[in-house]
């Protein structure tokens, strides 16, 4: 049965209303997948929005909570905020050096398999749950010793390690050659070559992976549950203190019976999105630009 | 009528035996495609213009030009390829046995069921050689006697001797020239009306590509090919019809592809009508 | 002065001889390999720590702790037996919920949505992972619990009542059907991104090749997509899978807590993760500490092994198809 035999071409189609009805329904429910999907971001920004606006006032962030009063006291979350700050600074500072000296190592130094075997480290410390690094870091340094935002900021640089040194390998690699090529031409030993002429290079890739690890950890909870919990009221700046966070004040604000303390939770929940957010935006534009930068010195 | 075997000589360039069966009159032969003023763009910038000529039956017709002409982008208005790139839009007609494929209400599956395509460079699927040809079968409903269709596709592409013991082994494991004819067998297994070709031996050693021009000779009687070469010589061997397009130049520097002339194969060669074709089959340029 | 000084100025050159490696190259090369010798020693320093936090629980209750369902601070009684079927059926559940929608969305980005929808449509999935889980947590508990307490779940109970997941719901409020549909969010973007690179990474001339022989569009995609991207998608599975049973903070916020067995999915549990969690201020015996821990030690192994997999995954099936096509020469 071939072409040959038909007397009128039409336009053949065996069984093909049902074949396009098929096609139509599956890409529908792809339609409908992808609708789910922007929907659920709405709703949940939508409700953090509009529960947490009312009780967004200033005093959020300049007032602290009140221990028991039975007066009505204008009451804040300004440990939390002063706490997160502290975390989250402490755990770059810590994360941000050992990761490019990893990436730089991997990349400039080290032979294919230590490559792959050191990727692999850093693939599966990136898989370990929050929780558990937080159970780690709780009996390395706070068994014995008690809570702090040191031991804190640690378990949060346990996490960000891994993406900072993977966004600065994606930007190392993109060097082309024949720049570190230039610099030992001139004379220029190996270690200045990398650090005055390569990682220059690099610095916009760097930036916006290290705010994308910011943005990921200020709002890691887990970590911090076995390591910086046990807080006072007080705003404090100290380190070796065990600080509220913010995401620790919302976890635990979500528990309590007070109307009130939901109220702030929202508050709270809405300030750490709008940050996560904006700093999300900043490195997206962060990374266009160094991208075209890049591109045009090429 | 005995075939006679003809011989043209194309001034500088290398001479070239073909057997061919002498055409029929122009008027004995079916028409599958009548194309009318098409226009093809991409982004608003045409790419060919005012594009008229006729395919026949069970012809082999080949498009020959210069890069940059717009022969693939004409090939793939015939099976409404040109439908997945974003921003291309077409004017004027195409009509395929009298119905116009142009029309939006076409649905471009079945236009393609019935055209189909090989291209430039083989793109097996990863499965195995035999799920290659069987697998566009089981889809379009033509699963009985599949074992059978499998071996007279890879017969008539010239490849079941060779694969016939392996046809469980991966595609991917065939040589250039066989995955090429693996992609033949895939396309004339579903029993189209007509293989479009887009410069199908280009990635092709000359062995390969003898085999697939032979493959075009032998199976012209069941299908009709439109192949694009930018080959000349085999335009000369394999075509029955040769349609020459050119590079025509705008006032702002704009280029789009025109059909410079249109007509049997021994005629375009030996005894073109319009001096752009000369100059191309005589090789002055191009 | 005689003519002997009068030697012609040279510039003064650097005599080639001396040390052939710089200090400063050796120093780089060891503060930057001491740097990545810290991180492999960190994976294997926390998987230390937890074992050895672990074992006072080991050495009292064994490997019979995995199959004992108890948790009794009083009593020192502690298995994980009903924390492991939580972790089991909340993330298996998750999964299948998100496998077949992050599946839709990647193929909506890369083969349906008009040009202008892909890059903003990807954005905002992306940004659904960037919500942090206790934000998703405080969600669940006072927008999303009450909804599925109060419509979902008695409507599935009133129609699907016969299968045991869909038991009745209990009046607390929070359950494990809830964590589901909680983790299945925080799974989704995961999968569906990297679903969408994997079918990105499909060659058009694949696709087209089986556009051409008249095929429909998902005919293609169900043809030459999958089953291409097979091995990523198996990859992207169990990193999504790794994900949900990692997850602590959103999950024991809505979870309702439960030291039982059971399959009805509108009742109160606790994964191993979301125990833990729950467990951070309660905490006082070494013995009960250390129980915790042991939970802890088998979540890690169960995401290393899952990570692995992936990895395994990735690098074995994925290579393969790379190969092949490489031998079909230009292109």
């Amino acid at each position: 049965m071939s072409a040959h035999s038909l007397t009128k071409a039409s336009l053949r189609a065996e069984g093909l209303p049902r074949r396009r009805a098929v096609n139509r329904m599956m890409e529908s429910l792809a339609w409908l997948a992808a609708a789910v999907a922007v929907a659920i971001l709405g709703v949940v920004v939508y409700s953090v929005a509009r529960r947490g606006a009312p009780a967004l006032s200033l005093d959020l962030i300049t007032k602290t909570p009140a221990s028991f009063s039975l007066t009505p006291v204008k009451q804040g979350l300004a440990n939390a905020f002063a706490g997160t700050l502290v975390l989250v600074g402490l755990a770059t500072a810590m994360a941000l050096p050992s990761g490019i000296l990893v990436a730089v190592y991997l990349t400039e130094f080290a032979r294919p398999a230590i490559r792959s075997a050191v990727g692999l480290a850093l693939d599966l410390l990136n898989g370990v749950p929050a929780i558990v690094i937080g159970i780690f870091v709780f009996g390395l340094f706070v068994v014995g010793h008690g809570q702090s935002a040191l031991a804190g900021s640690f378990a949060l640089a346990c996490l960000m390690l891994p993406l900072v040194a993977r966004a600065t390998m994606e930007v190392l690699v993109l060097v082309p050659s024949s720049l570190r090529e230039a610099g030992l031409a001139l004379g220029v030993p190996r270690w200045r070559t990398t650090l005055s002429i390569v990682l220059p290079q690099t610095i916009g890739g760097i930036v916006t992976g290290t705010v994308l690890a910011v943005a990921r950890v200020a709002g890691e909870t887990a970590p911090l549950l076995f390591t910086s919990s046990l807080v006072g009221t007080k705003v404090s700046w100290n380190p070796q203190h065990a600080l509220q966070s913010v995401p620790v004040a919302i976890f635990e604000l979500a528990e309590s019976p007070d109307p009130q303390d939901h109220a702030r939770a929202w508050a709270a929940a809405l300030v750490l999105l709008l940050f996560i957010l904006f700093a999300s935006l900043a490195a997206r534009w962060l990374a266009t630009r160094s991208r075209s930068r890049m591109g045009a010195s090429r | 009528m005995a075939a006679t075997a003809m011989s043209i000589t194309i001034e500088r360039t290398v001479q070239v035996e073909t057997h061919r069966h002498p055409m029929p009159p122009r008027e004995r032969l079916e028409r599958i495609f009548s194309v009318e003023g098409l226009d093809a763009l991409y982004g608003g910038k045409p790419a060919i213009k005012n594009v008229s000529m006729d395919v026949y039956k069970n012809l082999v017709t080949a498009i020959i030009g210069p890069s940059g002409c717009g022969k693939s982008t004409f090939i793939r208005c015939l099976n409404r390829m040109n439908d997945l790139i974003p921003s291309f839009s077409q004017t004027g007609t195409i009509r395929y046995h009298g119905q116009d494929i142009t029309d939006p209400g076409v649905d471009p599956v079945a236009v393609r069921r019935n055209i189909g395509m090989v291209f430039q460079r083989p793109n097996p699927f990863p499965k195995s050689i035999r799920d290659n040809v069987a697998w566009g079968l089981k889809v379009l409903g033509m699963k009985d006697n599949l074992d059978e269709r499998v071996e007279r596709a890879l017969t008539q592409a010239a490849l079941w001797d060779e694969v016939k013991d392996r046809l469980k082994a991966s595609a991917l494991s065939l040589s250039g020239g066989q995955q090429q004819r693996l992609c033949i067998a895939r396309a004339i297994a579903v029993e189209p009306d007509v293989v479009l070709m887009d410069e199908p031996a280009s990635a092709l050693d000359p062995i390969a590509t003898a085999a697939i021009e032979q493959l075009m000779h032998s199976l012209k009687s069941e299908y009709s090919f439109v192949i694009v070469t930018h080959n000349m010589q085999q335009a000369a061997r394999v075509a029955d019809m040769t349609a020459f397009f050119s590079i025509s130049r705008g006032e702002e520097g704009q280029r789009w592809g025109e059909l410079v002339e249109y007509d049997a194969t021994e005629k375009m060669f030996t005894a073109p009508a319009d001096k752009r074709t000369e100059d191309y089959v005589t090789g002055r340029f191009g | 002065m005689s003519a002997a000084d009068l030697t012609p100025t040279e510039p003064t050159r650097r005599p080639f001889t001396g040390r052939r490696v710089h200090f400063g190259d050796l120093a780089l090369q060891l503060v930057a390999g001491t740097a990545a010798a810290g991180a492999v020693a960190l994976v294997g320093l926390i998987v230390w720590k937890v074992i050895d936090g672990a074992r006072p629980a080991i050495d009292n209750y064994g490997l019979g702790f995995v199959t004992h369902i108890a948790w009794d601070p009083v009593k020192n009684v502690y298995g994980a037996a009903s924390f492991l079927f939580g972790t089991a059926i909340t993330s298996l559940f998750a999964l299948a919920l998100a496998a077949p929608l992050a599946l839709g969305i990647a193929l909506f980005l890369t083969e349906l949505a008009p040009r202008v929808l892909r890059a903003p449509v990807t954005a905002l999935v992306e940004t659904l992972a960037a919500i942090p889980s206790v934000v998703i947590g405080l969600w669940g508990i006072f927008v999303l619990g009450p909804v599925l307490r109060d419509h979902v779940e008695p409507a599935l109970h009133d129609t699907l009542g016969f299968i045991p997941l869909f038991g009745t719901p209990s009046s607390a409020g929070p359950s494990v059907f809830t964590a589901i549909v909680v983790l299945t969010i925080m799974i989704l973007p995961i999968v569906s991104s990297i679903c969408r690179e994997l079918f990105l990474s499909v060659p058009r001339e694949l696709k087209e090749g089986a556009l051409a022989l008249g095929t429909t569009r998902w005919e293609m995609v169900r043809g030459v997509v999958f089953p291409y991207a097979r091995g990523g998608i198996a990859a992207a599975l169990i990193l999504g899978l790794g994900r949900a049973l990692g997850e602590a903070i959103a999950v024991t916020q809505v979870i309702g807590g439960g030291v039982f067995i059971h399959w009805n999915l509108f009742e109160g549990g606790d994964t191993l993760a979301s125990k833990i969690a729950a467990s951070y201020q309660g905490a006082d015996s070494n013995v009960q500490v250390s129980a915790l821990v042991y939970l802890a030690l088998i979540l890690l192994v169960f995401s290393l092994l899952m990570n692995v997999a992936a990895q395994w995954i990735v690098r074995h099936v994925a290579r393969r198809q790379g190969v092949g096509l490489d031998r079909a020469g230009p292109g």
